[in-house]
């Protein structure tokens, strides 16, 4: 086994378990590399299947290559997909700032989503490597009444045994790929050769590394314009996957605000 | 976090998937486990650009001089306060592989999230602080390791500037650090003085150190190679879920250990039906002239059986010639995590692999805090703390001894649903064993209580079983520690291997099954006598791991395996009764260690490295353990100048 085959094993086992010990899941599709990879990584732990929602809680403001590419494989990869709508601005906390704040709006839909579904599980895309916080994540991440994190108090998790028993009315957030890294993404979707948005892959000079809201996502310079060009720009860049993503950068504490109230 | 260090770009993008090792820095609070982090990341040149500037800023605003912490203390609550919550990790890059750097908190009260990230490690680095010395946190840190499985350890003297760089010192440190860890059957593959904050040791040779020889820490980094699934243990499937999505009846899990093949003859147990490997099954459907015949330990599978049998999320599949133990008892060596400590009569949920169980804690013995080493043995497990508990289940659970296969030997304690403890199987009681035993025999039991015999003797009965090679030093060890509890009042009984083969093993040779029964019937004479108030010594190379395993469930808790190690190199030069001489000239056969092997004991409970210690310090170490786990009373020995050998 080479370091995908290990990698690629641990999620199966992270989806199997998931399946086997939460009663109402459902996997959050943000359309971008990472949820793709999850969706291949289902089919493959089910065989062929994916036995849960694929829910996609929509901000309306994405670019409209995502919305062509969802249409597309939810109907090609035969997904039980859902679309939620996100509240406007003006329902989210007013002190954070304006790119947080705009990227929040996807946290009170997801609030709405867990009132409308009752999920007691929700498959999210995130790595450790992509941000601080996140590498400070567990596998089945526990989320109070209100789907906040509470950073103080994680469980224990070790050996692939895991907390799955979330209080009545709360939810987990399971994290099949929090082990993977940005390269291990693009190493997967050539070798299994998976489709993705043309986005990531360089026009005039510049390419997008991290796909979310049109408005406040921004692509870097880059000519990579093949898979392969890709994973050779990762190997030598110094700039972090996210630097593009707007809501990260405003303050010190920003990200963590958006996370710790339930972004994921 | 990822971190991309400086290397030469690669011309093309066919670079092959890079391996991966992972390694947990602990130790106790305070003692520079994120400057060390921080330090190494500089020297290799894997920092971002603006990365210093960034961490300079945000120290800058909290009015504090450079603080490397803050690159993995990322929460507010971190940073604000200095200390690290919870598990993070950082990669860099080498020539060779990627490096993923494993940050442990080292707060004591945050051991719940230290063990999190400690046992997602290959290998560790213990973090000592030359000023403080070895602090409770860096023993505690130490039995975790054991206790996770964790078997490739270095150690760091860090902070050397603060004292001036001075060898005693260093050398004080690591006899201590040394003596800890190899009792825990811990051997660090080297113990490096450095200054994390100044870069000594770190990645090049330090002036300042120019006594010392050894590696720096970058070069012992390289040491560490990748723990992998085990593929030459026996067969180990447990089956996560049984899927039938489609007219496919599919058996869904992860190969534990060993391998699986189309045509294979398996038995599921508990309920111990047989069927055979008809197919391995794969998304996207492999191509139909050439499907998957085999499956090794690591990889996630799913398999369809030659007929229909009834298996559920739970079972094991394992071939029938060696199967896994059907628990419905269990020995296990624990630390606990819950707020609440762990007593008799509680009851918990035991999870081993894909199995969980209700169970009640029958008995607690040896539960001591492992950061202190003068605690007294009680029979509760406090929060952060280790014992050995006894386990009755409510219905049967598949496992193995830690000792014969650490993946399937490893069990998590929950209390409705939250983890809050695990250990390592010791011994497991399968319905069989109890079925072998005839019913017309009725054991009589001894009317003198533990109580009574701690009282007149000073000590409980106990079997120390000193296992180890021919001229480790057993016999000598056995001895000497005979004498020592003679000398403190109580009665000691020695069962030396040799003399019993004398006469009641007469009849046994050396085959593995006369070995075998050898064992069993000294485990049985050794029970007996510990039983009723005696600590039998038993020297006995004992070679086979599954054989002390089985001597282990005779004992049960009074049950002490004592590893006496040497080089065998060492042993060979002592070789008080010139057997190894007339084996390697071929008059022997079999002879332990050269025509025959050893299984060292991956969890003894207490390793005693006759190369480094003496006699007298051997014995002392002994001593120490039974006062530590209660089987002496503590302040009835001889003043140490008595002790004469």
């Amino acid at each position: 086994m080479d370091r995908l085959d290990e990698i690629e094993a641990q999620s199966i086992f992270i989806f199997r378990e998931a399946f086997a010990r939460l009663k109402r899941l459902a996997l959050l599709w943000s359309l971008g590399k990472d949820s793709n990879v999850m969706i291949w990584l289902a089919r493959k732990a089910f065989f062929g299947h994916v036995p849960f929602p694929v829910l996609h809680v929509d901000t309306g403001k994405k670019f409209p290559e995502m919305y062509t590419f969802r249409d597309r494989y939810a109907r090609e990869w035969g997904l039980d997909l859902l679309v939620e709508p996100c509240p406007s601005i003006e329902a989210v906390d007013p002190t954070l700032p304006p790119a947080a704040r705009s990227a929040a709006r996807k946290t009170e839909g997801l609030k709405l989503v867990l009132a409308k579904y009752g999920f007691d599980g929700l498959i999210a895309g995130i790595r450790r490597d992509e941000e601080p916080t996140r590498a400070k994540e567990r596998v089945f991440s526990p989320r109070g009444l209100e789907g906040g994190w509470d950073v103080r108090e994680q469980p224990p998790e070790f050996w692939d045994q895991f907390n799955a028993a979330p209080p009545q009315g709360a939810h987990l957030r399971v994290h099949p790929i929090l082990h993977w890294t940005e390269a291990d993404i693009w190493a997967y979707t050539r070798r299994e050769g998976i489709p993705i948005i043309p986005l990531y892959l360089a026009k005039n000079g510049k390419r997008y590394r991290s796909l979310g809201d049109a408005d406040i996502t921004f692509p870097v310079a880059s000519q990579a314009a093949t898979i392969d060009e890709v994973i050779a720009e990762l190997e030598a860049t110094k700039v972090p996957e996210r630097s593009g993503r707007a809501m990260d950068h405003e303050a010190e504490d920003a990200f963590e605000r958006l996370r710790t109230s339930g972004y994921l | 976090m990822n971190i991309l260090a400086d290397l030469p770009t690669s011309s093309t993008a066919e670079t092959t998937v890079r391996s991966v090792v992972r390694i947990v820095i602990v130790g106790h609070v305070d003692h520079g486990k994120s400057t060390l982090i921080g330090r190494l990341l500089h020297e290799t040149g894997s920092l971002p650009e603006g990365k210093v500037d960034a961490l300079k800023a945000v120290s800058t605003r909290r009015g504090m001089h450079f603080e490397w912490s803050f690159l993995l203390d990322a929460l507010q609550t971190e940073r604000d306060q200095g200390i690290t919550l919870d598990t993070s990790q950082i990669r860099f890059r080498t020539k060779s592989r990627d490096v993923i750097l494993i940050d442990a908190p080292g707060h004591a009260e945050f051991l719940r999230n230290m063990i999190t990230g400690a046992a997602q490690a290959d290998a560790a680095l213990l973090i000592v602080d030359a000023s403080e010395g070895v602090r409770d946190q860096t023993r505690r840190h130490g039995y975790l390791l054991y206790l996770l499985g964790i078997r490739q350890v270095a150690v760091v003297i860090n902070k050397m500037d603060r004292v001036e760089y001075d060898e005693g010192r260093f050398h004080e440190i690591e006899t201590e650090i040394r003596n800890h860890l190899v009792n825990l059957g811990l051997t660090p593959i080297a113990v490096i003085p450095i200054s994390a904050r100044h870069g000594d040791g770190v990645a090049r040779r330090a002036e300042s150190t120019a006594w010392y020889q050894g590696p720096n820490v970058l070069e012992a980094l390289d040491n560490f190679s990748a723990a992998r699934p085990d593929g030459d243990l026996a067969l180990r499937l447990p089956v996560q879920a049984v899927y039938k999505f489609d007219d496919r009846r599919i058996i869904a899990g992860r190969v534990e250990t060993g391998r699986i093949t189309v045509g294979q003859t398996i038995v599921v147990l508990p309920s111990g039906k047989t069927a055979k490997v008809r197919t391995i099954e794969e998304w996207p459907a492999p191509d139909a002239s050439h499907p998957p015949q085999a499956a090794r330990a690591g990889q996630s599978i799913g398999i369809t059986l030659d007929r229909e049998l009834f298996a559920e999320r739970g079972e094991v599949i394992s071939i029938a010639s060696v199967r896994p133990k059907v628990a419905l008892s269990l020995n296990a060596r624990v630390f606990w995590l819950h707020d609440a400590p762990l007593e008799v009569g509680q009851s918990v949920n035991v999870r081993i692999g894909t199995a969980d169980a209700r169970a009640t804690v029958v008995a607690i013995e040896n539960a001591v805090d492992p950061g202190h080493l003068e605690t007294v043995a009680t029979h509760r497990i406090a929060r952060n703390h280790v014992g050995e508990i006894r386990l009755v289940l409510a219905r049967p659970i598949v496992t193995d001894p830690y000792a014969l296969n650490p993946r399937t030997g490893r069990l998590v304690l929950d209390i409705q649903g939250r983890i809050a403890g695990g250990g390592l199987v010791l011994s497991a009681d399968s319905d069989a064993v109890v079925q072998a035993k005839p019913s017309n025999i009725v054991p009589v039991v001894s009317a003198i209580s533990d109580a009574d015999i701690i009282a007149r003797r000073g000590h409980t009965g106990a079997i120390l079983w000193l296992t180890g090679l021919p001229g480790a030093g057993k016999s000598t060890l056995a001895r000497s520690i005979e004498r020592r509890i003679f000398d403190r009042g109580g009665t000691p009984i020695l069962l030396d291997g040799d003399t019993l083969r004398a006469g009641l093993n007469s009849d046994l040779g050396f085959s593995p099954q006369d070995r075998s029964e050898n064992v069993r019937r000294l485990a049985e004479v050794a029970a007996h006598l510990a039983r009723n108030g005696f600590i039998a010594i038993v020297a006995a190379i004992s070679p086979a791991a599954a054989d002390r395993v089985r001597a282990r469930e005779i004992g049960k808790q009074r049950f002490h395996e004592i590893y006496v190690d040497a080089p065998q190199e060492v042993c060979e030069r002592r070789d008080p009764n010139g057997q190894y001489r007339q084996a390697r000239a071929g008059a022997i056969n079999g002879f332990t260690g050269v025509g025959a092997p050893y299984e060292p004991p991956t969890a003894p409970d207490l390793r005693i490295d006759t190369d480094r210690l003496d006699v007298k310090g051997s014995t002392r170490a002994i001593e120490k353990f039974l006062e530590t786990t209660g089987v002496l009373r503590q302040g009835s020995a001889p003043a140490a100048a008595d002790f004469d050998l």
